[in-house]
């Protein structure tokens, strides 16, 4: 290989493209494993790049979010604008929809103008072709005097070669000149762009940044984002507003139409002008049904697709659980080996404790639903990539709107744990595709109601004990007493503190496609990678840092030696009363192990009780006693605050601390069954409890970030609020019965 | 133009042309963005369970809005 050539500056590459066009396959098929996801500085959209080698160069790839139009008043489209404007790859690839070209090329016109050198991907060529369509690339690559290639990046086909050009094109544009394309937007407007292009150039205003003629063109599609950086730039943008306002009226005047209106019009017009040139032609078989629509024909249809989508929703639960289980016993068993292992490595005393009850235990609770999480995440992943997650919120926008909310408020509910196993924090950043301040706000605040994937342990862990026979049935409704949970409250709100107008439902409801194993493969692992690394990260400390409150300060040093003194009598005692019953040196060792034990708990409990941590919980009690909530339980839900996976490795953590026994690792479960203080009533108020209280603090600080901080104290008080009521009621009503 | 009509009574499974738009703003751009200008040909080709929204096919791909939408844009029914 040239050495010469290894140091340079890699050659950055923007994917830009529809949603649905296929972009993520590609980038996929491209990057394989060597990509990593983040966020833009600053803001929340998600940011992919990966590095390839091509021809002896290093690419640089970065997956810009999936965009309509460069005209910003998304997130997502002013980050595409910005990068591209700002950051000025060598090239930008144009992924395209074959079969919805004329749609597709709307953004290429866009990005034309803007000046950056593209090159066009044609993809899903084979599915183009199946319709009937018939596209001449050669020709289009001529009218548009850019390169254009076809692929299917779903099988992989042409992705080396689109890859060779992106890579040339990117050479042959180092140089960073931009040359933006000029069309018409005819007698009414010409003149004045041509006009305000001037008085831009003259100024230099904003052109830094943007061509001339651009800029004025955003001036007359009164492109907020534009307006804006215009006023912090100078008194040009003054200059620039009243020739626009000027413009607009007249255009109102005489055709009736907004200047924004005339523009996109003579996009379209641009485009069609090169397609009827013999670019797009299509064999005349208009009478032919697609695939696509026979299958939406049942599965949106008016009875039939509703009932479709609760067994779906429902499916996904069985599968989870009934073939989860088999992985997640490899799991715990695994911490189980671990636990004692450590145990017996490690001499009694702090050390011991710390990493068998503070890490072990507590990581391995979150660890061990890693399978069931997986196998969810999967199915979800199943969902958006074959296009029924489209449909769902399409048959569901009709309820939501009710609600206050918009059909896509569905993949953010869904991603926080919807279908149980998501997390709130990717969802409530799902959240920023909703347009309306206001509906994002009522998402936002309801999204974390979800059975998110740290609450999930929980309900898993009660219902296994106390509903044993009806394990998924009990899950699906507490998940339907989530979503309920959820929609009230939206409701409430919209009609208090977020009034105002809904938000157009204008969307795409992209064809059926069988996913790709590896875009599903990808998907999965990126998703519960975050839970992992969570697991990782925030959840072994905030374990150890509880570990720490349950342990210190230790029991004064006379109990602890009383303690000790009781451990050597019952063993005493044990043992002579083993020996006059004339019992087997392997009895003897079992009676001595299990009086030992007995001590040992109520030592534990002792100790526990004396710590900080026992210390807050009984402090509670005197309030959550109402709800059937002992000490342990408000230790854990304090610490479930931090992090609601906290919530079970505490629970495991203050029921098996001062554990002497290594073999004697019996589950949690069992525990819990065996105290006759945890009835079905605690257990009931507990799981309502942990659904609705306070989001843990990772989605309290997203909710910040995507909203400010009064909304995100105001999410924490009343879901606290909320679900303390909720858990007093349930209690109280169960026990009377 | 007494041949168009709102599209929000264009009966399921008929073809119409789009003539006029007469939403401003943010939701006028949208539906633009979408590909849907005066000329496209649009068929109705779906109603959500509840009746709302309503799915329509255009250049090649189907698009949905909510009926109060759909209020916005006028068409001329294709002679069947």
């Amino acid at each position: 290989m040239d050495t010469r050539k290894q140091g340079e500056k890699p050659l950055v590459i923007a994917l830009a493209g529809n949603p649905n066009a296929g972009k993520t396959t590609l980038f996929n098929a491209i990057t394989g494993a060597r990509q990593h996801v983040g966020n833009y500085p600053g803001i929340t959209v998600e940011r992919k790049e990966g590095c390839v080698t091509c021809g002896g160069h290093k690419l640089h790839l970065v997956d810009l979010p999936g965009t309509y139009s460069l005209t910003a008043y998304s997130q997502e489209e002013v980050v595409a604008r910005e990068f591209l404007a700002h950051e000025r790859p060598n090239a930008v690839i144009h992924v395209l929809n074959a079969s919805a070209l004329e749609r597709n090329l709307y953004l290429t016109v866009q990005l034309l103008e803007l000046g950056a050198p593209v090159l066009l991907a044609l993809n899903m060529m084979d599915e183009a072709r199946a319709h009937g369509w018939h596209v001449d690339s050669e020709k289009l690559s001529r009218l548009l005097d850019l390169p254009v290639s076809e692929t299917i990046a779903r099988t992989g086909k042409g992705v080396d070669e689109l890859l060779a050009k992106a890579g040339e094109y990117a050479r042959e544009n180092t140089t960073g000149e931009w040359k933006p394309l000029t069309i018409s937007y005819g007698p009414d407007l010409d003149p004045v762009i041509d006009e305000m292009a001037q008085t831009i150039e003259r100024d230099q205003f904003l052109t830094e940044r943007y061509p001339a003629r651009w800029t004025a063109i955003k001036y007359l599609e009164r492109d907020d984002a534009v307006l804006e950086q215009g006023r912090k730039a100078g008194d040009t943008a003054h200059k620039l507003e009243e020739l626009a306002k000027r413009v607009a009226e007249h255009c109102r005047a005489t055709l009736n139409m907004d200047p924004e209106a005339i523009i996109a019009d003579y996009r379209y017009g641009f485009i069609s002008s090169i397609l009827k040139q013999g670019v797009l032609t299509r064999e005349d078989r208009s009478e032919r049904i697609m695939l696509s629509d026979k299958l939406d024909n049942v599965l949106t249809q008016r009875l039939i697709g509703p009932i479709i989508m609760v067994a779906v929703l429902f499916a996904i639960y069985h599968l989870t659980f009934v073939i989860g289980e088999v992985p997640m016993g490899w799991v715990e068993s695994f911490f189980g080996f671990m636990h004692d292992t450590a145990a017996a490595a490690l001499p009694d005393g702090l050390l011991q404790s710390l990493v068998v009850s503070g890490i072990i235990d507590g990581v391995g609770g979150v660890l061990g639903f890693v399978p069931l999480i997986m196998i969810m995440f999967f199915c979800i992943a199943f969902l958006e990539d074959s296009g029924y997650m489209a449909r769902v919120a399409y048959m569901l926008d009709k309820v939501f709107n009710f609600f206050g909310l918009h059909g896509s408020s569905v993949m953010p509910f869904i991603i926080s744990g919807g279908i149980a196993g998501g997390c709130a924090v990717p969802g409530v950043m799902a959240a920023r595709t909703l347009r309306s301040p206001k509906e994002k706000i009522a998402t936002v605040l309801t999204a974390p109601f979800m059975t998110c994937g740290a609450k999930l342990p929980v309900f898993i862990l009660l219902v296994g004990v106390f509903f044993p026979t009806h394990q998924a049935l009990a899950l699906f409704c507490i998940s339907m007493a989530g979503w309920t949970m959820a929609l009230l409250t939206s409701k409430l709100l919209r009609c208090t503190v977020v009034r105002g107008p809904s938000t157009p439902f204008v969307l795409e409801l992209p064809p059926y496609r069988l996913p790709t194993f590896r875009g599903l493969l990808i998907h999965t692992w990126e998703r519960t990678w975050q839970y992992i690394k969570k697991a990782g990260t925030v959840i072994l400390a905030i374990s150890i840092l509880l570990w720490a409150l349950m342990t210190f300060p230790t029991l004064p040093q006379e109990q602890a030696a009383r303690y000790e003194a009781m451990t050597e009598t019952a063993q005493t005692e044990t043992l002579a009363s083993a020996e006059a019953q004339g019992l087997s040196a392997e009895e003897t060792e079992e009676l001595v192990a299990a009086s030992v034990e007995a001590v040992s708990n109520e030592h534990a409990e002792a100790s526990l009780r004396h710590s900080f941590a026992g210390r807050i919980g009984t402090a509670l009690e005197p309030v959550t006693q109402w709800a059937g909530f002992d000490w342990r339980l408000n230790i854990a839900l304090v610490g479930g605050f931090a992090a609601k996976e906290v919530v079970i490795s505490t629970l495991g953590t203050s029921y098996s601390l001062g554990e002497v026994d290594p073999e004697a690792t019996g589950s949690l479960a069992e525990r819990l069954e065996a105290d006759p203080n945890f009835t079905v009533a605690t257990a009931v108020a507990l799981m309502i409890f942990v659904l609705i209280y306070a989001p843990c603090f990772v989605t309290v600080v997203t909710i910040a970030r995507e909203t400010n901080w009064g909304w995100a104290v105001f999410s924490t008080v009343y879901s606290t609020i909320t679900g303390f009521i909720l858990a007093v009621v349930l209690y109280q009503a169960i026990s009377a019965v | 133009m007494p041949d168009t009509i709102c599209l929000r009574h264009l009966p399921l499974g008929s073809k119409a042309e789009v003539r006029r738009i007469e939403a401003h703003g943010e939701l006028g751009r949208r539906i633009r963005d979408m590909g849907l200008v005066p000329g496209t040909e649009v068929e109705v080709i779906g109603r959500a369970p509840l009746k709302d929204p309503v799915a329509l096919r255009l250049k090649g791909f189907t698009l949905t809005l909510r009926n109060n939408e759909a209020d916005f844009i006028f068409v001329e029914p294709a002679e069947s």
